[in-house]
């Protein structure tokens, strides 16, 4: 069944797109993060151009989010202020995201600034994860490890603006959860990814929050940082299509639902290991693109002069 | 094979009555010494395009052999080349390209070479080596063709443009028919569909016919949205994806 994609200009079989959003879905349900990371480079082998991938993705992004938060907010497992905090500095971030996106689309350099931010996060993160979860296999211990906190302690704690976030028992400074949420609406905007897997670590490492709350706190925020990207992705940038972000929720809603429940089934340190294997293996495929010899060193683009 | 069953009745009906049109004025006077038309005249793109195929047919006054260009809406296109910086592959050296056409093919009864010079085929731009794309400025490294074999290459590697000669068949000595085959990511805009009849090398005389590629219905809609008022389209954007997280939220916790 093919579907013609209005603002991406192209025809996609509409069935490849539903089971590729319900793969992702699946995934993302597993290991309860966003699943962005795994979908923008698919669609861009599908032949979505990387821009309309990222400015789909987020649009997308806002449905799995939302459908997420009232999970946990059923179980009462959203600390809303922290919550509201990070989103302040999220804006600043996707606003800084989108206009960073802007620039670098006309210069030409948007394919691979997207890439190589994702090499960058995808490689660092993957790598920390693996290391962390392979200990704790190793260990058989909860995975509370207490890496890559110390040196972080003195500066950020003297921070201003102390503020209190009584479901988190924290007095922390707002700039801390701001300032996380800012690089996770930059991340947003540029990569198309919700931001899950670098913001829970942080949340967890330098927030010192309450593992409960995280998933349900950054999964809320996610939700603002999103739309607002999609909001300003489709204003300035015009990258949004409708067309194919329905196709995919579609299919990432289901998958997550079936996601979830396989997810209950596996142990915590496993999935954070296949996870980690992942994201390290499409770090590393991102990579290979950018250092081996492209097929054809020239590229096209139509329409946009400069 | 068949365009005549693809298109049916009207299309039959129409390329008779232009046939017969066609026979009464080499008759009376031999002014038109070719007519040519296309089986449609708009390429509709909705919702569940996936290309297609409009069917040219026409007739000439006599002996002679017949070239088809069709050339899409001409645009700029920036060509930029990579080279490896720090041991990752950066888009470097560009050129800009005035007046490309978005899309480009050539049909023909027998290959061009056999029955007609190169001036001639340089004066009306039939053939991808006469194809005329300026460029303002020479490339900052690099041959200035390269950049252009490589723009030919991309549309070709995009079925945009034409990678051989299509093939216009004679039916008879006068009549004539050439099936363009536009694919689903055809650009939008005016086409022109260019008709020359050719005699001992040089073009007698050629026939221009408009053909209009456009989005209709939803996805026209979707995209005339878009286009107009993107901050309302980006918010609606935001509200249909809340919606529907919140109605997949909710049915699944019956589930």
């Amino acid at each position: 069944m093919q579907v013609y994609l209005p603002i991406a200009e192209m025809s996609v079989n509409a069935l490849v797109v539903l089971a590729l959003g319900a793969l992702v879905g699946f995934l993302s349900g597993l290991f309860g993060v966003g699943g962005g990371f795994l979908m923008t480079p698919l669609l861009i082998f599908l032949g979505v151009s990387p821009s309309v991938a990222v400015g789909t993705q987020a649009n997308q992004l806002i449905a799995a989010s939302v459908s997420g938060v009232l999970a946990h907010w059923r179980r009462g497992s959203v600390d809303v202020k922290m919550g509201i905090v990070m989103m302040l500095g999220g804006l600043v971030g996707t606003t800084l995201g989108v206009w960073i996106f802007g620039r670098l689309q006309r210069l030409g350099q948007i394919d691979m600034a997207i890439s190589l931010t994702y090499v960058l996060v995808l490689g660092v993160i993957g790598s920390l994860m693996l290391v962390e979860s392979v200990k704790a296999l190793i260990r058989r211990r909860s995975p509370q490890a207490t890496r890559g906190k110390l040196h972080h302690h003195i500066w950020l704690h003297g921070l201003p603006l102390k503020m209190r976030f009584q479901k988190s028992k924290l007095y922390i400074s707002a700039l801390l959860p701001a300032g996380i949420g800012a690089v996770g609406g930059v991340l947003v905007a540029i990569m198309g990814i919700g931001g899950g897997f670098l913001l829970v670590p942080a949340m967890i490492y330098l927030l010192n929050m309450p593992v409960a709350l995280v998933a349900g706190t950054s999964l809320f925020q996610i939700i603002f940082t999103t739309a607002v990207t999609t909001l300003l992705q489709a204003a300035t940038n015009q990258t949004v299509d409708v067309m194919l972000a329905l196709l995919l929720l579609v299919g990432g809603v289901v998958g997550a639902q079936f996601g979830t429940r396989a997810g209950a089934q596996i142990r915590g340190e496993y999935a954070r290991t296949l996870l980690a294997l992942i994201v390290v293996s499409v770090a590393g495929r991102l990579a290979w693109d950018l250092v081996a010899q492209p097929a054809d060193l020239f590229s096209v683009i139509t329409g946009i002069p400069g | 094979m068949s365009p005549w069953r693809m298109t049916g009745r009207r299309w039959a009906i129409g390329a008779a009555a232009v046939a017969g049109a066609v026979l009464a004025l080499a008759v009376a006077a031999r002014a038109q010494q070719l007519v040519a038309d296309l089986s449609s005249h708009l390429i509709a793109i909705t919702t569940g395009f996936t290309g297609t195929e409009v069917v040219l047919f026409g007739s000439t006054d006599g002996p002679g052999d017949v070239a088809v260009v069709v050339t899409g809406p001409r645009t700029t296109a920036t060509v930029r080349r990579k080279s490896r910086v720090a041991g990752i592959w950066v888009n470097r050296d560009k050129v800009v390209f005035d007046q490309v056409p978005s899309f480009y093919v050539v049909a023909t009864n027998r290959p061009l070479e056999q029955f007609v010079r190169a001036p001639v085929l340089e004066r009306h731009q039939i053939g991808l080596t006469h194809l005329r794309m300026e460029s303002k400025e020479p490339p900052t490294a690099g041959e200035l063709s390269d950049y252009r074999a490589a723009l030919i290459r991309t549309k070709q590697r995009a079925g945009l443009y034409g990678i051989t000669l299509g093939q216009v068949t004679f039916l008879g000595a006068r009549l004539f028919r050439t099936n363009i085959y536009f694919p689903a990511t055809v650009p939008t805009g005016l086409y022109n569909v260019e008709v020359f009849l050719i005699r001992d090398g040089d073009v007698v005389t050629a026939q221009t016919t408009p053909l209009v590629v456009s989005k209709v219905g939803f996805s026209a809609e979707v995209f005339e949205f878009a286009r107009s008022q993107p901050f309302s389209y980006g918010l609606a954007a935001v509200v249909g994806a809340v919606a529907a997280g919140w109605l997949a939220g909710a049915v699944f916790r019956r589930v």
